[in-house]
């Protein structure tokens, strides 16, 4: 869980130039200024990474959804 | 087979991304940086056949070709002016031709299963030249109270005529059948029999999965044509894709590694026309004389099916 947290971050840090001590995970990709599409674009790195499929339509508005939903998929 | 002349046509009613803002919750800058769309043009008083009658009158005096010399007329469309008959026989008279006509509904890539269709018929002998259009009305089937959705369409018309002659040098087709992702339907009809008839829907669309499909396949299936001709991403000229989303459009070009001149694009000033965006957006070239004799292009198109469409052309 925390390798696919650190991923995240590191993607968002990586697109957004956002300082790491600033994202906690209960932050909302709203509040990040990670639009639907830059998510979209983060998940197709993370399937890559992981070796899952992410189904963004369940509804993913903080990075606790979204590392739950790859945890969830890495169990399948 | 050879492109030997090209056409389009827009509304003239011009919807800012303004207009929307006065009867939607949305704003010039949500739409305009997740999509890269400032305004689109939408029929009003026109006639979705009289925008294909515009492209295709459009088409023949660019090729320089006379009504009588085009033996079949192919329509990309996904929602024609009528049922039946087809678009592609309606807009016969005004454009002076008379021969065999049929209608392509191949979704976004229509244009390029249109092509093919062309190339085909062409080979058989079965046609010599051939006018093929996409003419789109995506305002009909929208659903103009959804802000996700409505803000990314726009109709046009645009086309080509096609003959013998080298330059469509390769056309390739996939699709991962997804309908839930990208999906609209007709009206059930009023049959007596019809049992639990689904209603009509306006058009619905999974925007982050038709991204990630967009990008990841345009992308597999570009870097797939070039390999195949042996030939490096450098070597092509323009890269006309469908324009459906900016951010699609800059997303395949960063995992192409080529510089933004060789992604031309006009959404902007469109939206999204379904089959329609890359027969204009190759007219617009065409008419700015940007394609030269020899220059390489690859057309690439992705929609609802989903499924994509490439191409290989030497202009």
């Amino acid at each position: 869980m925390n390798q696919v947290y650190q991923k995240i971050v590191d993607i968002i840090v990586d697109a957004k130039g956002i300082d790491p001590d600033t994202i906690h995970y209960s932050s909302t990709f709203k509040d990040l200024n990670v639009d639907s599409l830059d998510i979209a674009e983060m998940a197709m790195t993370l399937e890559d990474e992981f070796g899952v499929t992410i189904d963004l339509e369940e509804g993913v508005n903080t990075i606790e959804d979204l590392v739950n939903l790859i945890v969830t998929r890495m169990k399948d | 087979m050879k492109i030997l002349g090209t056409g389009s046509a827009l509304p003239k009613k011009v919807v800012t991304n303004d207009d929307l803002a006065g009867f939607l919750d949305t704003n010039d800058e949500w739409i305009s940086t997740r999509t890269g769309i400032r305004e689109r043009r939408v029929l009003s008083d026109e006639t979705l056949q009289s925008l294909a009658e515009r492209a295709g009158r459009a088409a023949l005096e660019s090729a320089g070709v006379a009504p009588e010399e085009i033996d079949c007329v192919l329509v990309s469309t996904v929602q024609a002016e009528t049922l039946s008959p087809a678009l592609a026989c309606d807009i016969q008279p005004a454009l002076g031709l008379k021969c065999m006509g049929m209608d392509i509904n191949g979704g976004c890539t229509g244009f390029i299963a249109a092509l093919a269709v062309a190339e085909g018929l062409i080979a058989s002998g079965r046609a010599h030249k051939l006018l093929v259009l996409s003419a789109e009305a995506l305002s009909r089937f929208a659903d103009w109270t959804d802000r996700g959705t409505c803000v990314l369409f726009g109709d046009a018309a645009g086309g080509a005529v096609v003959g013998e002659g080298e330059g469509v040098e390769d056309i390739r087709f996939a699709s991962e059948p997804r309908r839930e992702v990208l999906c609209a339907s007709t009206p059930p009809g009023n049959s007596p029999f019809a049992i639990d008839p689904a209603p009509a829907q306006y058009l619905k669309m999974q925007g982050q999965e038709v991204y990630k499909f967009a990008v990841s396949h345009s992308f597999r299936d570009i870097r797939d044509m070039l390999a195949a001709h042996d030939l490096a991403p450098e070597d092509v000229d323009f890269y006309a894709l469908h324009q459906a989303n900016m951010r699609i459009l800059e997303a395949v070009r960063t995992r192409l590694k080529v510089d933004a001149e060789r992604f031309p694009h006009n959404i902007e000033r469109t939206g999204n026309t379904s089959s329609a965006t890359i027969p204009v957006l190759l007219d617009e070239l065409n008419r700015a004389g940007r394609l030269q004799p020899g220059c390489r292009l690859i057309l690439n198109a992705f929609g609802a099916g989903l499924c994509t469409g490439t191409a290989l052309i030497r202009w």
